[in-house]
This record gives structure tokens, C-alpha cells and sequence, in this order.
């Protein structure tokens, strides 16, 4: 998957997670849980919503490598 | 109207659930209503055929006030009115609170059988009406103005309840629809004709929420700021005027201990890798199953302090402190926590987190957590003292897990670690059977495969 379509999927599945977070203004360098208040409920269902749109799954041993937006599209990029 | 926690007053309703005329099952949701801390459903009390709604949607009635009449069977005769929702009435462990008892709820169904017939001859919805009779009941003149009244003059469409939430389901405007009902009321079936006719087939399917998405939020999130900020004011007031209660009339006591959690993250980690997504565990469940196990073998932490003597709850009923995404807090249960499997009490955690952040809590998960427990280690903070809950004695805080130098049997390593605090009533416990309980809790953690 290009860069940017799995930035796209990233914002839509935070849309959905989390629908007070206008992602419109959302930059890469947002951190999930200091930045958008994501708990560890919410990042485990943003996790399950990717897996669902792009098929990607994060093991949890990712964790530390997609604590951003970017961080997460990038993963996403390389692994779908 | 229930009391859905210690501190409410009175509730608004925010939408019927159900219509005259349909069989509602104990348990059923009937109804939606706003607390000023989030929107909750309410269940039927009873087994039988909804006879009447008495309280109309936007309404704000103190708690114990009749809602709806429910008839045992559709031949029963009306007259023998049973409250819907009785007054007030944490479960059974729960002691009384500031609603008021059974007894005193008022006499539900204020409408006289002869008023009553009247109102059916001329179409006229009892529950749009406000009496002016002897406690509120309506009258034969009550009525009569109603009938007289021309429907939409005073800004008011005649419709069912029901109509009227399929309406805004819709997002349609009950001016638009003519309605086919006594004296025009709009019915339910206008309604979705008229939304039929209104939207071609082929956008049938974008009117429906997306998959996995709850009504709620796109509801509240229409109504925009406006609704948003007297409701988070209601909220902040509610919660501070509860936690006065609770500094006022509890003597706090505080501990805290820091707990050594690599046996647990590991055996996490380990049982996550074989496991889809939808199916991993996250620490706030081992954290929360080792809390309710503790809770279990130290009865002074878990329980209710009312009238001037504690009662011990023989279940534990977890009270999860949930943050909203708008603001404020709530704290609902999960039930018999302590006998829960982990994978259960996880798949618990996730929906009614899920649920309180769309406002579709129920009754008894608000009204009778038997202990609470913070954890807001998400946000990054280490440790947190908590406020006790009344009428419950004790609140377990748990902050982030972080990885700390440890030093055990002369050896020096790194390791996950969280602390672990609790806040007591003192007029239950002193500092040794609270400390117990926080030493169990840490025990219990060693062993995860055995919570």
C-alpha cells in the first residue's frame, strides 16, 4: 500500500475511534495517547479498525514503533 | 424515573425506546435519559404491554416519578395502574440513597379512567398533556383544551413518541409529514413513508450509521456546541457537588505501593501473540481481575457506608472510572468481576467503555459498583489518589506502568512497574487491612495465569 492511502485509512479509522478528533488537522507527528487522548482501549480498537480496512495487523511487540500518525501509516505502508 | 446513581436528583428523558402498545420483557431498554453525567438507558421493571407513556421526551422529572404504565396483559383493565419504573431503587446490596422510597413515589397514571376514555374518543395522547389537576393528575378539562387545540399552532405536531424518534432518526422535519392518525396525529408509519417518498432507494444505505457506529454520537455531534457546554457545565456540577459529598462526610485514608508487574506483562505478551486483535488483553484487565479477587477476600474495601453502618457486598461489582471523550467521568460496573474469566471480564471492559462513551450504560451499572477503580496511567501520570465514591468505601487508583530499575535478592534489573494506591474510608478500615488489600492485589499480579 502507497503512503498515502494508508494515511488515508489511518485518519478514517481515528475518525471512527475517536470522533472528536478532527483529522482534517491531524500531522504526522500527533502522538495517539499524549497528543489525542487515545486510552489503551481506544488504541487497541484503532488497531482492530486498520486491521479490519487494510488487513494489517500490528502485534503488540509494534507498539513502541506506531505511537504517531505517522509512525502508524508508515507501518501500515510497509506491511500492506 | 430511577435513580441512576447516589448523587441524582432528577433525569431528563431524552427519547422513548418503546410505543403504547408494545410487549416489553423485564430488562428491556424502554427509554433514554440524560443524568446530567451521560444518557443511559432504563429498563422495564416488569413483564407486560406498555399501556401509556406519561412523560414526554425533553421532560426533566425528579427521580420516582412515574414514567410509562405497564399492563400485565393487553385484556388487564387499565385502571389497575403498575408503575413502569418504580421509585428509586439501587439493586438489592445497594442502600437506600437520596430517592425517595417506594412508598412515597407518587400515584402513577394520573388520569382518571373517564378522562382517560374521553382522551382516546377525541385523539388525544395523554402524555403530551401537563394536568392541572390534584398532583398534577389531568382532567376532563385538560383534555378538552388539548382536542380543541389545532395541531401545529403551539408549535406542536400531533404524533406518537414513536413517530417522533423515527423522525429524528431520519433527520426528518414532523411538520412535513401529514399525518394519518386521530385528529392528524403523524404516526410512525407516515413518518417512514414519507422518508421513503423524501430519498430515492438508491440512498437508502447512506442513511444508515456505518457499520459499528453508534447513533449517539452523530446525534449529539449535530447539535453541536451549543447542546455540548450547558451539558458538560451539568456534568462538572454533578461531579463536584459529589465529590464534596464524599471530602465532607468521608474521612479519606491513603496508600500506595509500587508493584512489580513483569510477570504479568509477559505472560500478556506472550498470551496476545496467539491471539487476533479483537482478543488481546490489555494490562487494565489483569490490573482490574486481581483488584476484584482482592476485594473479595478483604470485605472492609468493598461495600456501602450509609446510615451510620457499613454493609459488606458479598459480590464485587467493579466500578471502572471511564473518561468521556467531551469531558467528565463515569464510573459503571462490571458485575461479579471477581468470577470472571480474563478474557470475559476484558470483552466486559471493552463495551462498557463502548457504551458509556455512546451513552448507552444501563440502570444497574451506575446505581451499585461496590468498589471503584482510576486508572489513569493512559495520560501518563504515575500514581493517583482517588475520591471515594459515596456510598462505597474505596477506590483503587492504578497510574502508567513504566519501566524502573528494580533491585530483588541483591540483583539489580529493569522492569515494568505500577503503583498501586488506595483510598479508604476510615470509618470501615484503618491502614493495616488496607494494606492487605494493596499487598494481594501485587500478590495476585504475580500469578497471572492463575487470575
Amino acid at each position: 500500500m502507497n503512503e498515502s492511502d494508508a494515511r488515508t485509512a489511518v485518519h478514517a479509522a481515528i475518525a471512527q475511534v475517536a470522533p472528536d478528533v478532527d483529522t482534517g488537522q491531524l500531522d504526522d507527528g500527533a502522538r495517539l495517547r499524549q497528543d489525542l487522548e487515545l486510552d489503551s482501549l481506544d488504541f487497541l480498537a484503532l488497531v482492530e479498525t486498520i486491521a479490519r480496512s487494510t488487513g494489517v495487523d500490528i502485534p503488540e511487540s509494534a507498539y513502541a514503533q506506531v505511537g504517531t500518525v505517522g509512525g502508524l501509516a508508515a507501518y501500515v505502508a510497509a506491511h500492506g | 424515573m430511577p435513580s441512576l446513581g447516589a448523587d441524582m436528583e432528577r433525569g431528563k428523558l431524552v427519547e422513548w425506546l418503546v410505543k403504547p402498545g408494545d410487549y416489553v420483557h423485564r430488562g428491556d431498554p424502554v427509554a433514554t435519559v440524560d443524568t446530567d453525567k451521560t444518557l443511559m438507558d432504563v429498563e422495564s421493571f416488569e413483564d407486560g404491554i406498555v399501556a401509556e407513556l406519561l412523560v414526554e421526551p425533553g421532560a426533566t422529572v425528579p427521580v420516582g416519578t412515574p414514567m410509562a404504565r405497564i399492563t400485565q396483559t393487553p385484556a388487564a383493565p387499565p385502571p389497575r395502574a403498575a408503575p413502569a419504573v418504580p421509585a428509586a431503587v439501587p439493586a438489592s446490596a445497594a442502600p437506600p440513597v437520596s430517592a425517595p422510597p417506594v412508598s412515597a413515589a407518587p400515584p402513577p397514571a394520573s388520569a382518571a379512567p373517564p378522562v382517560r376514555r374521553l382522551a382516546r374518543q377525541l385523539g388525544v395522547d395523554l402524555a403530551l398533556i401537563r394536568g392541572t389537576g390534584r398532583d398534577g393528575a389531568v382532567t376532563r378539562r385538560d383534555v378538552e383544551r388539548a382536542a380543541a387545540e389545532p395541531a401545529g399552532r403551539t408549535g406542536r405536531i400531533r404524533s406518537s413518541p414513536r413517530a417522533r424518534t423515527v423522525a429524528a432518526e431520519l433527520g426528518l422535519d414532523l411538520g412535513t409529514v401529514a399525518g394519518t392518525g386521530p385528529r392528524g396525529a403523524v404516526t410512525e408509519a407516515d413518518v417512514r413513508r414519507a422518508a421513503e417518498a423524501a430519498a430515492p432507494p438508491v440512498h437508502a444505505e447512506a442513511r444508515r450509521p456505518p457499520a459499528g457506529v453508534p447513533a449517539w454520537p452523530q446525534a449529539e455531534a449535530s447539535n453541536g456546541p451549543t447542546e455540548a457546554a450547558p451539558r458538560l457545565a451539568g456534568l462538572r456540577r454533578s461531579i463536584g457537588a459529589l465529590m464534596s459529598r464524599s471530602k465532607k462526610t468521608i474521612p479519606h485514608y491513603y496508600l500506595g505501593t509500587t508493584v512489580d508487574l513483569q510477570a504479568a506483562v509477559a505472560w500478556m505478551q506472550a498470551a496476545n501473540v496467539q491471539r487476533p486483535v479483537s482478543a488481546r488483553l490489555v494490562p487494565a484487565a489483569l490490573l482490574l481481575k486481581a483488584c476484584a479477587l482482592a476485594a473479595r477476600e478483604i470485605p472492609e474495601v468493598n461495600g456501602f457506608y450509609a446510615e451510620g453502618r457499613y454493609r459488606p457486598s458479598p459480590a464485587v461489582h467493579l466500578g471502572v472510572a471511564i473518561s468521556l471523550r467531551q469531558g467528565g467521568l463515569v464510573a459503571p460496573a462490571i458485575h461479579d468481576a471477581d468470577a470472571l474469566s480474563l478474557d470475559l471480564l476484558m470483552e466486559r471492559l471493552r463495551d462498557v467503555v463502548a457504551r458509556a462513551r455512546s451513552g448507552h450504560l444501563q440502570r444497574a451499572e451506575m446505581a451499585d459498583p461496590t468498589m471503584t477503580v482510576t486508572n489513569l496511567g493512559d495520560l501518563g501520570v504515575e500514581s493517583v489518589y482517588g475520591v471515594i465514591y459515596p456510598p462505597q468505601v474505596a477506590m483503587v487508583g492504578f497510574g502508567h506502568i513504566v519501566e524502573r530499575p528494580w533491585a530483588q535478592d541483591g540483583m539489580l534489573g529493569v522492569r515494568p512497574v505500577v503503583t498501586a494506591t488506595l483510598s479508604a474510608d476510615h470509618r470501615v478500615s484503618d491502614g493495616l487491612r488496607g494494606g492487605r488489600f494493596l499487598a494481594r492485589l501485587g500478590e495476585l499480579l504475580q500469578k497471572p495465569e492463575e487470575l
